[in-house]
C-alpha cells in the first residue's frame, strides 16, 4: 500500500498539522474501507448460508444471490427429522457435555497438586502432561484406534468422551496450573488453621477462587470438543455408527453424499442450525473467549 | 505440610494421569513402534526395520504432500501474519490520540467481535459453507458475481492450479480473527507514552507501526509464527471436506494428514501411516524449533 509515505518524518520540526491531517485521514479512509470489506467477507457467506436453508434446489442452483422465494421453514424441519440433525445436534451436546465436565474436573485436580503441592515427581508429571500439547494428533491416530478397540470402546461414547478428556487434558493442566500457582497463599493457610482437609480445601476455597481462570477454559474445551472432527470420525465407526454420530461429523456427510439431486435446502438448514447456537454463545462470551484464547497463548 | 498429604496427592492424579497415559502417551509410543512394522491390521505384523521410510521417501504422493505442506507453511503465516497486523493496528492505535490516548478507529468494538467468529466455526463446517462459497458455476457465492460483471466463471476447486491457494484462502480466513486478538493483546502491553512521545516527534502512522509497533510485537509474532506454521502442517479436516475426491484434483491439495488417514482407514496400511505419522512429527518439531532460533533476536527493553 502506498498510502502517502511523503517524506520521512524530521525529528525535531514537527509537520504542518495540515499535512498531519491529510496523512491521517487518508490512512484512515482505506483502514476504514479495509476493516469493513474484512468484516463483509466474514459475514456474508453465513448470511448466504442463513438464506439458503429457505431456498429450493432450483433457486440454491440459479443465481447465489437472490433472496428466497418464500420462507420454508420445511427445510428445516426435514433437516431436523430425517437427515438425523436434530439427532447430531443432541448428541454432540452429551458429548461434549460429558467430556467437559470430565475435563475441567480432573484437569483442575491434575493441576492444583501439581501447581501447589511438592512431592517427588511433580516436575516429570507436569511436564508429561505439558508435553502433549507439542504432539501431532495424527501422529497417535492408528494407535489410538487400537487402544480404544482393545479396550471394547470403539463405537461408544465411554471411549469417545474419555479420548475428548485426554487430549484435552494438556492445555488444561498447562493452563490452570499456572492459574493455581498464582492464588495468594493467606487464604489456603487460614482455611487450613480452621481445619479444612486437603479436598475441602480445594473444592470449597480454591476452586472458587479460580473461578475466572476455570470459564475461559471451560468455553474453550466447549469450542474444542464441539467443533472436533477427526476423533469421532475415527472412534465412531461400524455397526450402528450412524446413530451415534456428532454435528460435525453427520454435517460433512450430509455433505459429501450430497449431488445434484439431493436435499440441499435441507443441508444448508442443516448448517444454519450448526452455526448458530456456536454464534450465541460467542456472542455471549466473546469478552471471556478472546481474553481467554489469547492470555493461554501469550503464557 | 500436615499428615495425608501423599493419600491426596496420589488422589487426585490417578485418574487424570492413567486416562492421559492410555489414550495418549501410549499410542504416541506406539505409533513409534508401528512405524517400523509391515502391520495390516489382521496378522500381525513383522518387524522391518526402516523400510517403511524407504518406500515413504520414494512415493511421489507423499512428495506432493510435503510439497503442498511447504506452500502453506510460507503462504499462510505470512498472508496471515500481514492481514492480522494491519487489522489489529487501525483497531488499536488507527483512530489517532484522543486526550493523550491512543485509540482505536470508529467501530473497533464491532470489528473486534467480527473478525473472530469464523474461529468459533468447526472446520469440517467451513469445509461444507465454503463449497458453496467456491462452486464453478453462477450458483457459487463468489462466481455469481464474477459472472455479473461480463467474466468467465473461475473454477476455485476444480483446477488444480488453483485448488492449493482456495484452500488457503479460507485458513486464512479462519485464522485472521485469533491473530488480530493476539496482536491487540500485545499492542495494549506498549506503553501509550511510546506512541505520544512519537506523536510530538511528528511521525507519521507509518513510521509508528515500522518503528515502534512492530519491534515491540516481536515476541507475540514469533509466537503466531509457530503457531500457523504447526496449523499449516495440520490441514487435513479442510482437504478432507472441502476438495475434490479429498485431496484433489489429481491430489493437488493432498496433505500429508489426508494421506495417513487413507492409508489407514482406507487401505489398512497401519504400518505406513504410522511412517507418515513419525515423519510428520519430525517435521513438525523441527519447524518449531528452527523457527524459534532464526526468529530470535533481542527483544526491546521497555
Amino acid at each position: 500500500m502506498s498510502v502517502d509515505l511523503e517524506k520521512p518524518p524530521v525529528k525535531s520540526a514537527a509537520p504542518s498539522p495540515e499535512k498531519t491531517r491529510r496523512e491521517v485521514n487518508v490512512l484512515a479512509g482505506f483502514g476504514h474501507l479495509f476493516l469493513a470489506v474484512w468484516a463483509l467477507l466474514i459475514i456474508a457467506p453465513l448470511i448466504w448460508t442463513f438464506l439458503a436453508s429457505f431456498k429450493t434446489n432450483e433457486e440454491i442452483f440459479g443465481d447465489a444471490w437472490t433472496m428466497p422465494g418464500a420462507l420454508r421453514l420445511d427445510n428445516w424441519a426435514r433437516a431436523w427429522s430425517e437427515a438425523h440433525v436434530g439427532q447430531y445436534f443432541l448428541n454432540s451436546v452429551f458429548v461434549v457435555g460429558l467430556s467437559t465436565a470430565g475435563t475441567m474436573l480432573l484437569g483442575a485436580m491434575a493441576a492444583y497438586v501439581l501447581a501447589r503441592y511438592s512431592f517427588w515427581g511433580n516436575r516429570a508429571i507436569y511436564y508429561l502432561f505439558v508435553s502433549g500439547l507439542a504432539f501431532p494428533v495424527f501422529l497417535a491416530l492408528v494407535p489410538l484406534f487400537f487402544v480404544v478397540r482393545n479396550l471394547g470402546l470403539l463405537n461408544s461414547y465411554v471411549g469417545l468422551v474419555l479420548v475428548y478428556i485426554a487430549y484435552s487434558l494438556p492445555f488444561t493442566v498447562f493452563f490452570l496450573a499456572a492459574f493455581f500457582k498464582s492464588l495468594p497463599n493467606s487464604v489456603a493457610e487460614a482455611a487450613v488453621m480452621d481445619g479444612a482437609s486437603h479436598t475441602r480445601l480445594f473444592f470449597q476455597v480454591m476452586m472458587p477462587m479460580a473461578r475466572s481462570g476455570l470459564i475461559s477454559i471451560t468455553i474453550f474445551n466447549v469450542i474444542g470438543q464441539w467443533n472436533q472432527y477427526l476423533l469421532p470420525l475415527a472412534l465412531l465407526q461400524g455397526e450402528g455408527a450412524e446413530e451415534k454420530w456428532v454435528l460435525t461429523q453427520g454435517i460433512a456427510n450430509i455433505s459429501t453424499s450430497a449431488g445434484f439431486d439431493a436435499d440441499w435446502g435441507g443441508l444448508f438448514a442443516a448448517l444454519t442450525m450448526a452455526i448458530l447456537p456456536m454464534i450465541v454463545i460467542y456472542a455471549i462470551f466473546q469478552r471471556q473467549i478472546q481474553s481467554g484464547l489469547t492470555s493461554g497463548a501469550v503464557k | 505440610m500436615r499428615h495425608g498429604k501423599y493419600p491426596f496427592v496420589i488422589g487426585f492424579l490417578a485418574a487424570p494421569v492413567t486416562i492421559y497415559v492410555v489414550f495418549v502417551i501410549a499410542p504416541y509410543a506406539q505409533a513409534f513402534y508401528m512405524a517400523l512394522t509391515n502391520w495390516r491390521g489382521l496378522s500381525p505384523g513383522q518387524f522391518i526395520g526402516l523400510e517403511n521410510f524407504t518406500r515413504l521417501f520414494q512415493d511421489d504422493v507423499f512428495w506432493k504432500a510435503l510439497q503442498h505442506h511447504g506452500i502453506l507453511l510460507l503462504a499462510l503465516p505470512l498472508v496471515t501474519i500481514i492481514i492480522a497486523l494491519f487489522l489489529a493496528f487501525m483497531l488499536n492505535v488507527g483512530g489517532g490520540s484522543k486526550q493523550g490516548i491512543m485509540t482505536g478507529v470508529w467501530g473497533s468494538k464491532f470489528y473486534r467481535v467480527v473478525f473472530f467468529l469464523p474461529q468459533v466455526l468447526a472446520v469440517a463446517i467451513l469445509g461444507v459453507l465454503f463449497q458453496s462459497v467456491y462452486r464453478p458455476d453462477g450458483s457459487g457465492m463468489i462466481n455469481s458475481l464474477v459472472t455479473k460483471i461480463g467474466l468467465e466463471p473461475i473454477g476455485f476447486l476444480i483446477n488444480p492450479d488453483l485448488a492449493l491457494w482456495s484452500i488457503i484462502a479460507v485458513l486464512v480466513w479462519q485464522a485472521v480473527g485469533f491473530y488480530v486478538v493476539l496482536f491487540s493483546a500485545g499492542m495494549s502491553n506498549i506503553p501509550k507514552d511510546i506512541y505520544e512521545a512519537a506523536m510530538l516527534d511528528g511521525a507519521t502512522r507509518m513510521s509508528m507501526f515500522f518503528r515502534v509497533t512492530l519491534p515491540l510485537l516481536w515476541d507475540t509474532l514469533q509466537v503466531a509464527w509457530v503457531y500457523l506454521g504447526i496449523a499449516a502442517f495440520d490441514a487435513f479436516a479442510i482437504v478432507q471436506t472441502l476438495t475434490v475426491d479429498q485431496g484433489g484434483p489429481d491430489g493437488s491439495t493432498t496433505v500429508i494428514g489426508m494421506e495417513i488417514y487413507r492409508n489407514a482407514f482406507t487401505y489398512s496400511k497401519y504400518g505406513y501411516a504410522s511412517a507418515m505419522g513419525v515423519a510428520l512429527f519430525f517435521l513438525t518439531i523441527t519447524f518449531a524449533a528452527l523457527s524459534l532460533r532464526v526468529s530470535r533476536r533481542e527483544s526491546v527493553e521497555m
